[in-house]
């Protein structure tokens, strides 16, 4: 059966956190909120981050686009969830080395998010699986760079898609 | 008519396997297939004639300077242009668009004065007048869509007044499919003294387009989308608004006299041709319009409206599925953009592509369009001369098979 190459991509778990993505309730007082958009395809995401004490005890995170990019976000917040974030940067690096091919095997134990490797042999979804990581980093950077704010941060003058 | 199978053979790439299977290629929106003379042609160019154009007093200068002007003089009898000297070769669509937005848009157009495009547009007749317009302070109007995808004509005669200056429309939606009513709209556009600019890239390759019937001031369109090369298009303009226009890129080539105080600008249209052109690419451009010259514009057009008949019922026919633009083929170019229930197009392209079918999944340069119609995204196949209703057949089966595949995995959710 011609579509059975996709049964390495698309497993169960992916599937499944497309459909129930987790952790989608916003946050009451998030520290930072940034958007992420994939210009080239139109999948997008919104993360809402809490951080106290330099750990994230609060994440919130909601999109629409591809079954991959969608369920690599969502994974993304089960396995960041209480990290320091140090770690979750690290997290986010080793992620997007070992989609890329640029590691052959992942710098660190990626738990869960090891069902994605099937990414790997689908290098033009390399950017859907990375879309929520790049959106932590980039939150993360911002939260360095001391930017605290109860409102939704607008990147590129774009506002936030409502959702249906 | 012609034989389509008999077509398929003069294009090599069309033999190709994609993951053990044949070649399916529906994505000629994107850019088209060469026909080996194009192939060969553009070989044969730096075997035998390689040179540098215009300049040269040698026997390669001077084949190299008669194989790219016969090329545009074959393009300019391809529109029916009243003269070779109003076509402009830029590198694409995209950059004849711009040329105007610079060369006529950022010296003509004073604060307040009104473009109107619509928002149905590809990027490239949005972002080069969003740029002007921010440096003229002119103002940019859009043009809706009602629920077919057609444009709002009581909307645009409304928006037209005496700000209006220039109306710029695609011919053909590559998303859509819509053929808007451009003659039409270009002469209520000069009933209003505002000049109009047809963006004909989705238009040219698939359909006779006569500049001196449709009356449009300026028009632009790609080589490779029309089976030719990359990195070759063209802008065609009436010599009355391309005399008096100052140049776009400067250096050599668009001048006439340099002396370090002051520079005189070549004629038409030259001008408007800075620097070495892409000759080898303006060369091999002819054979493809001779080959579609031989196929005849009205029967690719006809083989196309007959595609789009018969995937609008297969793929139209499939549960899920969402076709957007105008619900009958022979109001629509061989575009056919959809979306299928909960399988969202990229997850479509991948899994199309296992089946070596090759559709285009996004926004398809087309953001707000898609704004407009409430959805992030669709999934795209396009048509052309050298395509089967077989393959419309195989796309409507891995369809199916996509739906399935996915239904199979996930559990049914409330809608």
């Amino acid at each position: 059966m011609s579509l059975d190459a996709l049964d390495a991509l698309y497993k169960e778990v992916i599937l499944d956190h497309y459909q129930n993505p987790r952790n989608m309730a916003p946050l009451s007082e998030p520290t930072v909120a940034t958007d992420g958009f994939n210009p080239v395809c139109g999948d997008q995401v919104h993360l809402e981050l809490a951080v106290e004490n330099g750990a994230i005890t609060g994440i919130s995170l909601h999109g629409k686009g591809c079954a991959i990019s969608q369920s690599s976000a969502s994974m993304m917040t089960e396995a960041i969830m209480g990290m320091p974030i140090d770690d979750a940067d690290g997290l986010a690096k080793a992620f997007r080395d070992y989609m890329t091919g640029h590691d052959a095997t992942p710098a660190r134990d990626l738990g869960d998010l090891e069902v994605l490797d099937g990414v790997r042999k689908f290098p033009v979804r390399v950017k859907c699986a990375t879309l929520g990581w790049n959106t932590l980093q980039e939150a993360l950077k911002e939260f360095r760079a001391g930017l605290k704010t109860g409102n939704v941060v607008i990147k590129d003058g774009e506002k936030p898609q409502a959702l249906p | 008519m012609y034989d389509v199978e008999h077509v398929r053979r003069d294009f090599p790439i069309l033999e190709r396997q994609v993951n053990g299977w044949r070649l399916n290629y529906l994505d000629n929106a994107a850019t088209s297939q060469k026909p080996r003379a194009v192939i060969e042609a553009l070989a044969k160019y730096y075997e035998q004639y390689n040179a540098n154009v215009h300049r040269g007093l040698h026997t390669l200068a001077e084949e190299a300077t008669i194989a790219y002007e016969r090329s545009r003089g074959r393009l300019a009898a391809f529109i029916s242009a009243e003269s070779p000297n109003t076509i402009a070769f830029t590198r694409n669509t995209t950059e004849a668009i711009n040329l105007i937005a610079y060369a006529w848009g950022r010296r003509t157009l004073k604060p307040g004065d009104e473009v109107i495009l619509s928002v149905m547009e590809h990027h490239s007749n949005i972002v080069p007048w969003q740029m002007m317009a921010g440096e003229t302070g002119a103002v940019l109007r859009f043009i809706d869509i009602d629920d077919e995808g057609q444009l709002d004509q009581a909307q645009y005669h409304e928006m037209l007044g005496p700000r209006t200056k220039l109306v710029s429309i695609m011919q053909v939606s590559n998303v859509l499919g819509t053929i808007n009513p451009v003659k039409q709209m270009a002469k209520d556009a000069h009933d209003h003294g505002a000049l109009m600019l047809v963006d004909a890239a989705q238009s040219v390759p698939n359909m006779p387009v006569n500049v001196q019937d449709l009356d449009c001031d300026f028009m632009a369109f790609s080589s490779h989308k029309m089976m030719g090369p990359t990195g070759i298009g063209a802008l065609y303009g009436k010599l009355e608004h391309m005399e008096p226009m100052g140049p776009f890129m400067g250096g050599g080539e668009m001048i006439r006299e340099v002396t370090l105080e002051r520079t005189t600008w070549n004629d038409l249209p030259w001008r408007f041709e800075a620097g070495t052109p892409n000759i080898a690419d303006a060369v091999a451009l002819l054979p493809a319009v001779d080959y579609l010259n031989e196929l005849g514009l009205e029967n690719i057009r006809q083989h196309e409206v007959e595609l789009t008949r018969h995937a609008l019922k297969k793929i139209g026919g499939i549960e899920g599925v969402t076709i957007y633009g105008p619900p009958k083929a022979e109001d629509r170019g061989g575009v056919v953009a959809f979306t299928m229930g909960n399988v969202h197009p990229h997850d479509i392209g991948t899994a199309l592509d296992q089946y070596g079918i090759a559709i285009r999944a996004g926004h398809h340069c087309a953001q707000p369009l898609h704004r407009r119609l409430g959805i992030g995204a669709t999934a795209r196949a396009s048509f052309y001369a050298y395509t089967t209703m077989s393959e419309i057949d195989q796309l409507a089966d891995a369809l199916v098979k996509t739906q399935e595949f996915f239904a199979r995995r996930t559990r049914p959710t409330a809608v």
